[in-house]
């Protein structure tokens, strides 16, 4: 692990602007040195408030606190609070090369010349730029530009790096394997890292763990596995991958459908509905199936095949499966569910913060 | 953003208030005594609209010329301007680009060259260089390039071609298609260059005072003659009745101009 | 049908013919009135031959420059203060500073009259401090504060135009590395900024190098380009030395102009 790298505490942490609307609401937070935490959610959530608290770009309204290890920060500016801040847009200097861009944090730090521009050049070649030194920040792609930034935010050796939606601005494959780059120098660097994402893949992949936010509130924290398996309220269940939610008819451990029947887990609450993902439902005989239900449309996405089947009374599931097959619409299929993957939503909390039902 | 105003914020908003006293305190000066009695005794002398009085009688005559220049050089930027920032901004060329520059020269070079050069090729011409027409043509090709660029700046912004082509799709011919869409899509740069044009020409100077002859004089020859041999009163009067006629002019420009929105209360508009 | 470009040839023609007959030509006249006179194209070379319109040349440049860094400096503060920041009375603090900018030269003139003439501002209140008035409206210095009335509120605005455009994120690149409040200002701000000051930079120059109505209100006899061009030409009717020191003026404002443009790399707005 980075001997640099900080643990991050948010004590009380709330920020409403002065237009009165409430941004984030009042949030206590740890964050171990070394770890990579994602914010995660739909814009507005209030992920980059967040992060923008810890960076010291936005104070937190009176009585939060910041804190970097033992060291309190809160009423020091970004300037002093040695991050690394990586943006979405960028924000490379114009006006100079990418090596100046990188060894600017050491050049206002008073680091020598030749020494910074050594620092600086060994950064570049961590990140496979060692020849694009000289170049102008417009001669340099996307990803390029991309990597400039971390390697600019990195050459300071910040305590805690910050990325504000770092990949949104490129395209889906370029996004793909920046982000296994990012993965793999986050991993070998030790880093605290704090992350902001609107994109659930990024966050799994990224996230030793995720914070996902809604409405200014953490909804949940937790692994990745936590989030996508165990999702704690209503919220984070429909955000997070896609979720089936049907609604019958509760008998003890068996909720009855207008399809069939499924099997509940045991001592699962009193609800009258179930959660599932689609890749956990099985495509089986009409005759053998828990459920059974029509086609109503299947769409081939190569590695699998997502079939939407009505199980009549308006309700309809999506199905995941890797059958190579192809379903036609009208055709009767037989459904499978697990006990064991299936959400009981009494166990949830609703968006609003209530038990649901 | 910093949250409290910080020893910085005062000390800039004092600076930009002194920079904004030494804009306005001659104004307000001036103002005062246009109005007083006796500019050497001050307001106490009493207030009076003697002098606004003196000016409006003895200078109708240069209110109106300039009143008749600006709407007659307003006309004649809309004919000439406006088919002409349509062709820069339908066919950008390397030709219409040369256009541009051209145009554009009357500004970029002192008004008392033009003015010199016109006198020199037309001075002659008796009959035209006593008239408002000979100061007309200086403020056309003064301010022309002005309603140019404002209707060229909407113009360019707008997709001529999908839009021309729409309406062709749909029959409309070329004066149709000029007159029905083309004009009615650019007429804020239209309205905002004419604002521009009637604010120059009414104020213009350099080229009017060598243009102009006893029987053709603007508001500003009549200010210069007002500063340079009557008392002081008279030309701040003066003053007072450019201002008025001015400051209209200004308000529609600044509110058309629409001030820029608010720089980055907040960034990246969470 | 006719066909579209000589739709296009139509429609610029009557804009191209009123530039010609009345801007192009009178201009061909004025060059050749220049070299027509008894010194003949040498008329060209007076401007540094000749002492006299040498240090004429020489007052207004240093003038220009001088009025010109001024004006971006005050202006560049005031703007980027205004843009920056939200206060009750910002909108009109606004107004009010943009308000002269549609001021002609001898309204301007007026103005520096009304603060540093023999009545003016300074005059009064030096007096009643000092026991004795300060008078220097009529002078080069009383220029210089005229030319820096007008171009304040013009590149107030265009200042404010470009603080507004600078992407924001760049400063908060700069202080996340450590940099503090003048070396953001140093590294982002300015060279952020860069363009338009040299375009507002160059309009502000030209313009003071042209202007005529403020020096004229001010006093015929202060030593700037214009006003000896102006009397060459009604006092002594030597009409060749004024059409060639006026060419010569011409030259120097519209290269200022376009040595600027290629400069800011973008388009410099002509200068009103």
């Amino acid at each position: 692990m980075d001997d640099n790298a900080a643990s991050v505490r948010l004590a009380g942490c709330a920020k409403t602007f002065p237009d009165g609307t409430q941004a984030l609401k009042p949030l206590d937070l740890d964050i171990a040195a070394g770890e990579t935490i994602v914010f995660l959610g739909p814009s507005g959530c209030g992920k980059t408030t967040l992060l923008r608290i810890i960076a010291g770009l936005t104070a937190p309204d009176l009585g939060g606190r910041v804190y970097f290890g033992d060291d309190e920060v809160t009423a020091r500016p970004i300037e002093r609070r040695n991050v690394g801040m990586v943006f979405q847009s960028y924000a490379l200097f114009p006006n100079m090369s990418v090596l100046d861009n990188v060894a600017y944090g050491l050049r206002v730090r008073g680091v020598a010349g030749a020494e910074r521009r050594a620092q600086a050049q060994r950064l570049l070649e961590m990140m496979q730029l060692g020849a694009f030194g000289e170049r102008r920040i417009d001669q340099l792609s996307g990803g390029q530009r991309q990597r400039v930034a971390l390697a600019r935010a990195l050459a300071v050796k910040p305590r805690v790096l910050l990325l504000d939606e770092p990949l949104t601005a490129l395209d889906a494959k370029l996004r793909e394997s920046l982000r296994v780059e990012i993965d793999r120098l986050l991993r070998s660097l030790g880093i605290t890292s704090v992350y902001v994402t609107h994109d659930q893949g990024e966050a799994m992949a990224l996230g030793d763990r995720i914070a996902v936010m809604s409405h200014g509130r953490v909804e949940q924290i937790g692994t990745p596995q936590d989030i996508y398996y165990r999702p704690a309220s209503a919220f984070v269940a429909d955000f997070i991958g896609t979720m089936n939610r049907v609604t019958g008819t509760r008998e003890n451990a068996v909720l009855r459908l207008p399809g069939g029947a499924l099997t509940l887990p045991s001592h699962a609450p009193a609800s009258e509905h179930a959660l599932f993902r689609p890749e956990d439902v099985r495509i089986v005989e009409p005759a053998r199936g828990a459920l059974r239900g029509t086609v109503v449309s299947a769409f081939f996405l190569g590695n699998l095949t997502r079939v939407v089947v009505d199980l009549g009374g308006a309700q309809s599931v999506i199905v995941d499966t890797l059958l190579r097959r192809s379903f036609a619409k009208g055709e009767a299929v037989g459904l499978d569910v697990d006990a064991s993957s299936i959400l009981v939503p009494g166990a949830l909390r609703n968006a609003a913060g209530e038990r649901a039902d | 953003m910093m949250d409290r105003r910080s020893p910085r914020f005062y000390a800039q908003l004092a600076f930009t208030l002194v920079v904004c006293a030494f804009l306005v305190v001659p104004v307000v000066m001036s103002v005062l005594a246009g109005l007083s009695q006796n500019y050497f005794i001050g307001v106490k002398s009493g207030l009076t609209l003697r002098w606004i009085g003196v000016v409006l009688s003895s200078y109708s005559g240069s209110i109106g010329l300039s009143l008749q220049i600006a709407l007659a050089c307003l006309a004649a930027t809309l004919v000439l301007g406006v088919p002409m920032a349509y062709v820069l901004a339908r066919h950008p060329s390397r030709v219409t680009r040369l256009f541009e520059e051209l145009l554009v020269l009357p500004v970029a070079v002192p008004g008392l060259a033009t003015a010199l050069a016109l006198i020199l090729l037309y001075g002659e011409w008796r009959g035209f260089r006593a008239s408002w027409l000979f100061i007309l043509v200086g403020h056309v090709v003064f301010t022309l390039p002005f309603m140019v660029r404002s209707v060229l700046a909407v113009m360019a912004a707008m997709d001529l071609v999908t839009l021309e082509e729409a309406a062709a799709s749909l029959g409309a011919g070329f004066a149709k298609r000029f007159f029905g869409v083309i004009v009615p899509n650019a007429r804020y740069g239209i309205l905002a260059g004419a604002l521009m044009v009637v604010t120059l020409s009414v104020g213009e100077f350099n080229i009017t005072w060598m243009l102009h002859t006893p029987l053709t004089k603007t508001i500003p020859v009549g200010l210069a003659d007002s500063y340079a041999s009557l008392r002081l009163e008279i030309g701040s009067a003066y003053t007072i009745v450019f201002f008025v006629m001015i400051v209209p002019l200004l308000v529609a420009m600044q509110w058309f101009a629409r001030e820029p929105t608010p720089a980055r209360p907040r960034l990246h508009g969470r | 049908m006719t066909s579209p470009s000589i739709r296009l040839g139509v429609l610029a023609l009557p804009a191209l013919v009123v530039f010609v007959a009345f801007w192009l030509l009178p201009m061909a006249r004025l060059v050749a009135v220049g070299a027509g006179g008894p010194r003949g194209v040498a008329a060209y070379a007076a401007i540094v031959t000749d002492a006299n319109y040498l240090s004429s040349l020489v007052s207004t440049v240093v003038l220009s420059i001088v009025v010109t860094f001024a004006t971006l400096v005050v202006s560049g503060i005031a703007g980027m203060f205004l843009q920056r920041n939200r206060f009750p009375g910002r909108g009109l603090l606004v107004s009010l500073l943009t308000f002269p900018l549609a001021f002609p030269g001898v309204v301007v003139g007026f103005m520096v009259i009304m603060l540093a003439g023999r009545q003016g501002l300074i005059g009064s209140v030096t007096d009643a401090l000092f026991g004795s008035k300060l008078v220097f409206a009529y002078s080069i210095a009383g220029l210089f504060l005229g030319y820096l009335y007008f171009s304040i509120p013009r590149v107030i605005l265009t200042v404010m135009a470009a603080v507004e455009k600078l992407d924001g994120a760049l400063e908060e690149a700069a202080r996340s590395l450590g940099a503090n409040g003048w070396q953001v200002l140093r590294d982002v701000i300015i060279p952020g900024l860069r363009p338009a000051l040299i375009s507002a930079g160059a309009i502000c120059f030209a313009t003071s190098m042209g202007a005529f109505g403020t020096a004229f209100t001010l006093a015929t006899n202060i030593n700037v380009l214009p006003i000896t061009i102006y009397t060459e030409f009604t006092n002594y009717a030597n009409f060749s030395i004024a059409a060639a020191l006026s060419i010569v003026l011409g030259i120097i404002t519209w290269a200022a102009l376009a040595f600027a443009r290629t400069l800011a790399g973008s388009t410099v707005a002509a200068a009103a």
